[in-house]
């Protein structure tokens, strides 16, 4: 009887421990295959694009990444103006952003006096919480017409006269332009490279920092010669973050970029960029070549981005550890 | 050396002095960005802001409803497809990825996902699905932004989980449990309001998306609940509002602007101080 009742107890056990095998290989699998969603996403859109992109890869080749024409009545196509502008809009705005950055992060882990780290901190990453679109319309209501009544007018007085760099401020000040679109970017990537240049400085262990210190070294100089070499690869992936982010931001740069498709050598001139060309021509665009030419102009973006993206998410794991951000 | 020394500090006053330069730079953007938007959105907000729908071009008045409702009504559609993709894969890459290959291929392309061109996945999912089942549609806009909420919802999640002590899962494990219900049941729910917050964050961050929306929901001038028509929503809507010539386009747009700012601050904000008293107790 006892011995029945031992056995039965010993299946039901067996039993139960292969149902929750079961169940365990089930889990596993399932969240398995959600983790995979996302690979499948990036892959998914690479190959969608080159799909849609095709007539226009086999119509114009690889010229189409250096030829200067964007015309829908001779349905003629080349992404060289809205590459150069959307190059030269994000390294300016670079330009702008990193110093800046530095010094904002600077200032929170060196001279800030600890309680009021924290409200700065957040106050800095809420410029990255604000949507696209609204830093779109500040710019062009707002920051558009100030830069063109009082800050265009001085700037070409200035340099206007100075050969070579003098080309780069002609042209009526309108406000709209490759110029005011960086700036605007560079208010967008602040936010990104400042948390990643405050974070990978606070990985410098204390003790370098405090012998600095010891023998005598004033602030600037342990930042200078103690943090920043010590942190230099998470500091340039901070910076490739940031540049991957201006070279796909759309909203903001469509807005004030003054859209039009032409090579200038003026910065106060108007341009284009990848992502306005796409969000202005897109929803209207004629089926043939004109959308295969969007997509890929989108298919560009998409690879400039990605590998901006890789070389900077590995540079700052590395500089990390396995953590990450 | 004393010439040496005073130039030393000297070098170290104008580092110092530019760095704060550069701090109040970001607070004076914050600060000029959020003035002109209380500013000219306060004067936008009225009544009829929320009763009625966008007006046609050159009537007078008009309100924002129809793209109130049908932002509403994307983003939660997109966080019900977002959140339980999001959860469950930050559960695999927190729980089973801590050494396999794929686990941490896979958070690496997360991690670009987080920062990819949103107009590039608003181009996927028109090839994808605008252009497959025949025309713009709110399901569209919703996939559109959840593809963009999912990176956040994982990483999130998976970065709480890993705070998680392994003592906690190891006397689950001990006394018999199985590994799904010691995910499901013991880890995610110590670090519920880290992945609740995550989730908040997400939708924050689609909130004031634009570019995925338009060539997916497109927008409607009309009031429609029907997630397979073309849909109105506040971005696309303030985007063309905002580079219309009609005045009172413009100023709905300053309107929607303030709307769609102050959720998503105050989301912003809500998360942050709610796990500072966190960390205190």
């Amino acid at each position: 009887m006892s011995e029945t009742s031992a056995s039965a107890g010993i299946d039901l056990h067996a039993q139960q421990v292969r149902k929750f095998r079961l169940q365990d290989l089930f889990f596993h699998r399932t969240t398995q295959l959600f983790a995979f969603i996302v690979l499948a996403t990036l892959v998914g859109i690479l190959v969608s694009l080159t799909i849609e992109a095709w007539p226009s890869l086999k119509e114009f080749g690889p010229s189409f990444l250096w030829t200067n024409i964007w015309s829908v009545p001779d349905d003629k196509y080349g992404a060289l103006a809205a590459i150069y502008g959307t190059v030269v809009t994000s390294v300016l705005a670079l330009l702008i952003a990193v110093p800046i950055s530095f010094g904002i992060a600077l200032f929170l882990t060196e001279t800030c006096p600890v309680w009021l780290r924290r409200p700065l901190g957040t106050a800095i990453e809420l410029l990255a919480g604000i949507p696209s679109i609204v830093y779109g319309i500040w710019g062009l209501f707002v920051f558009a017409p100030l830069f063109a009544d009082h800050i265009q007018p001085p700037l070409q007085n200035l340099l206007g006269d100075v050969p070579i760099i003098g080309s780069w401020f002609s042209g009526p000040p309108i406000g709209v332009g490759i110029l005011t679109a960086s700036i605007v970017l560079s208010l967008m990537v602040i936010p990104f490279i400042a948390s990643v240049m405050r974070d990978v400085f606070e990985t410098v262990p204390d003790v370098l920092r405090e012998s600095a210190y010891a023998v005598g070294c004033t602030t600037w100089e342990v930042v200078r010669n103690v943090v920043l070499p010590y942190t230099r690869v998470g500091v340039i992936g901070g910076i490739m973050l940031g540049l991957g982010r201006a070279l796909g931001e759309t909203m903001a740069v469509t807005f004030v970029i003054g859209n039009a498709n032409r090579i200038n050598g003026s910065l106060f001139a108007p341009g284009t960029s990848i992502a306005s060309t796409l969000a202005n021509e897109f929803g209207e665009a004629d089926p043939g070549l004109h959308i295969a030419s969007l997509f890929a102009l989108g298919l560009v973006l998409f690879i400039l981005t990605f590998i901006v993206l890789a070389i900077s998410r590995w540079l700052i794991s590395r500089s990390m550890g396995s953590e990450g951000l | 050396m004393t010439s040496l020394y005073s130039r030393r500090l000297w070098v170290n006053r104008i580092g110092i002095t530019l760095s704060m330069v550069a701090m109040s730079l970001g607070l004076v953007a914050l600060l000029w960005i959020l003035w002109t938007l209380f500013s000219r959105g306060f004067a936008a907000l009225s009544w009829d802001l929320l009763t009625q729908d966008t007006p046609a071009p050159g009537s007078e008045g008009g309100g924002l409803r129809n793209a109130i409702v049908g932002s509403g009504l994307i983003l939660f559609f997109s966080m019900l497809i977002s959140t339980p993709i999001g959860i469950l894969a930050g559960i695999y890459l927190a729980e089973y990825g801590r050494i396999s290959k794929f686990a941490s291929f896979t958070r690496f392309m997360t991690d670009i996902m987080l920062s990819a061109p949103s107009i590039v996945i608003g181009l996927f999912v028109y090839a994808l699905f605008v252009a497959t089942t025949g025309g713009f549609s709110g399901w569209a806009g919703s996939l559109a932004l959840s593809l963009i909420a999912i990176p956040v919802v994982v990483r999130t999640t998976e970065n709480m989980l890993k705070l998680v002590q392994s003592s906690l899962r190891e006397a689950a494990f001990a006394v018999g449990a199985p590994r799904w219900q010691v995910s499901l049941k013991v880890t995610l729910r110590a670090v519920k309001s880290g992945v609740v917050t995550g989730v908040l964050l997400a939708m924050a961050r689609i909130t004031g998306e634009t570019a995925p929306l338009l060539f997916t929901a497109l927008n409607n001038q009309f009031f429609n609940t029907d997630m397979s028509e073309p849909m109105g929503n506040l971005p696309v809507v303030i985007f063309q509002f905002a580079l219309s010539p009609y005045d009172n386009w413009v100023n709905l747009a300053w309107g929607g602007a303030l709307l769609i700012a102050f959720l998503v601050l105050a989301v912003n904000i809500a998360v942050r101080v709610v796990f500072r008293n966190k960390d205190k107790r």
